[in-house]
């Protein structure tokens, strides 16, 4: 077991040092050069040296990665060009909203969506079935900055029972989180169906009726459990959705995260604003993917980790 | 009732200026923010723009920068993935490596990353989104291509000196073609939403083109008072993705009865 996750770690550094490299070396092929940007049309040759020197832009890109991975061992992601800050910094300023909300989007919608799962699953062919079924087709076409708006429409200005601004208080959670959650439940009832429809006709299934062991012991402990193998793998994904979905909510509800700085660097062309915060979530969509493989080993004690 | 709204969004891409004519451009200031009435069935937009007319020029743009970035991005996906199938070792590591650099990018961001490095626009919007189908395409048709590659018509043809090539072309790629009708046709739901999301975040396509991602995103600032600008594009998006999954759906049915329920 510490073997394997030893040697997945080990797998993450290539594909770490490739991500990397692409997203450094790309970024300096832009066209529209920052330099040019920041100090406007007028500005001398001179002064462009001196910015491009301050930057390390005027260096080949092999070396300023070199730099840029060793900064990033010690922690520092370089400062951002419009108002010199330092970005890992203003990165763990916004990153505890991102993940907060992300965290409980996961949470949220895995245990509805597993409900609702398994609902319909029990409830095959009925109407309860194609209700739930109708509606997650329908949550999963519908684009989340709509959702975002309606909610917003909705909850914030029609009924104001729900703040839309920011995140204060707990009821600022409310929105984000509904929205975020609805295609994720969507996607994660619908598997957990069909997983569920599969699993209840296997033999062991059928066994543990004929046997007379009660209803709910082989529907929760049973069927459930080895039902819920391919529904790890999709919340896994899920995730990586929640997280870069905030770079929608948060953008609509006006919080202070990473999407939203995200989405305001690359507008504003800030490279080590782009860097850092593409970078981080690639890595932690990484690191999520990771932990979905080791939990198939709860779900399923034949899995081994070799 | 998928294909129906699908047909009606063709048409209206297609020949909407000609039935509905007015130009999407015309700011008339005098006229902004009017609700919908006659004259101007949806109203209009902070500009004084026609919210029908900017509609049917939407559906247009949705349909070019959706249609293109799929084609391109399957036919690099298609590729990828016969490629790796069919050739297996050496090359099939090198593309599933690349298959999975694009893969720890999660949804949105590979096509955000494009936009970072390309800038925002209708084309690089198109190629932001073709990026975005590649893995996918990639990895189910190598699946397919590698359990093709062992059934005896295809070790037949090799016997008989069949070149790579023309089994690849004759005998592999038509019978991925199930596969790969409604993975495209799952893909353009997927590239609809996701090229809506980036012109709404104002990362994609730009004003004044008319979009329904940038339109909605334009309709924020007055949503308090005229939610509807926002609401009809919203409507308009999850009606077509929701066609595009239903014909997806039914197309797999149809074509593939072995894949029904997975």
């Amino acid at each position: 077991m510490i073997e394997y996750i030893a040697k997945r770690m080990i797998q993450i550094i290539p594909v770490f040092l490739i991500v990397s490299f692409l997203i450094v070396s790309l970024t300096r092929m832009v066209p529209g050069d920052p330099v040019r940007n920041i100090l406007g049309e007028e500005a001398t040759e001179e002064q462009y040296r001196e910015l491009s020197e301050k930057f390390g832009l005027d260096k080949p890109i092999v070396v300023q990665y070199v730099v840029y991975v060793k900064n990033l061992l010690r922690g520092d992601m370089g400062r951002t060009y419009f108002r010199n800050l330092p970005v890992s910094k203003e990165i763990g300023d916004r990153f505890p909203n991102t993940f907060r909300i992300a965290v409980i989007a996961a949470a949220v919608s895995t245990a509805v969506g597993i409900g609702l799962g398994v609902t319909a699953a029990l409830h095959r062919g009925k109407a309860l079935d194609s209700l739930i079924m109708v509606l997650s087709l329908i949550a999963v076409s519908t684009p989340i900055f709509f959702l975002c708006i309606i909610l917003m429409v909705v909850f914030g200005v029609e009924l104001k029972w729900l703040p839309v601004m920011g995140l204060a208080t707990w009821k600022h959670y409310i929105l984000p989180v509904v929205s975020l959650s609805v295609q994720s439940v969507a996607t994660i009832s619908r598997t957990m169906r069909s997983s569920m429809l599969d699993v209840m006709g296997e033999d062991y299934i059928r066994t543990a009726w004929a046997c007379g062991i009660p209803r709910h012991v082989v529907i929760y402990k049973n069927a459930v459990r080895n039902a819920m193998i391919p529904v790890v793998t999709v919340i896994g994904f899920q995730f990586g959705s929640l997280l870069t979905g905030a770079a929608i909510t948060e953008s609509v509800f006006s919080i202070n995260g990473m999407g939203s700085y995200m989405v305001s660097g690359v507008m504003s062309r800030d490279y080590p604003v782009v860097q850092g915060t593409i970078l981080l979530f690639a890595l932690i969509f990484v690191a999520v993917n990771l932990i979905t493989d080791l939990c198939y080993g709860l779900f399923d004690p034949r899995i081994t980790y070799n | 009732m998928g294909s129906l709204v699908l047909i009606t969004f063709f048409i209206v891409a297609i020949f909407g200026p000609l039935i509905i004519p007015g130009d999407p451009f015309a700011v008339s200031l005098g006229d902004k923010y009017l609700p919908p009435g006659p004259g101007h069935w949806l109203g209009t937009d902070n500009l004084g723009r026609d919210t029908l007319v900017r509609m049917v020029y939407g559906a247009r743009t949705t349909m070019l920068v959706s249609f293109l970035a799929v084609a391109m991005g399957s036919a690099a996906g298609i590729f990828l993935g016969l490629a790796a199938g069919y050739f297996g070792g050496r090359t099939d590591s090198i593309m599933s490596r690349f298959v999975d650099i694009l893969m720890a990018f999660p949804g949105l961001l590979l096509a955000i990353l494009v936009v970072a490095i390309l800038g925002t626009g209708t084309v690089n919007t198109i190629i932001a989104i073709s990026f975005f189908s590649i893995p996918g395409m990639a990895r189910r048709t190598r699946g397919m291509v590698m359990s093709l590659k062992r059934r005896e018509y295809v070790q037949a043809c090799h016997i008989f000196g069949a070149s790579d090539m023309r089994i690849i072309l004759t005998h592999i790629l038509p019978n991925c073609m199930s596969l790969i009708i409604v993975d495209v046709t799952l893909a353009l739901g997927n590239a609809i939403l996701t090229s809506s999301s980036l012109s709404f975040l104002g990362l994609g396509v730009q004003p004044p083109t008319a979009e329904w991602g940038a339109m909605m995103n334009q309709a924020r600032e007055m949503i308090r008072l005229q939610p509807i600008h926002a609401i009809i594009p919203g409507i308009a998006i999850t009606l077509v993705v929701l066609s595009f999954s239903m014909v997806g759906d039914g197309l797999r049915d149809a074509l593939d009865p072995k894949l029904k329920n997975s």
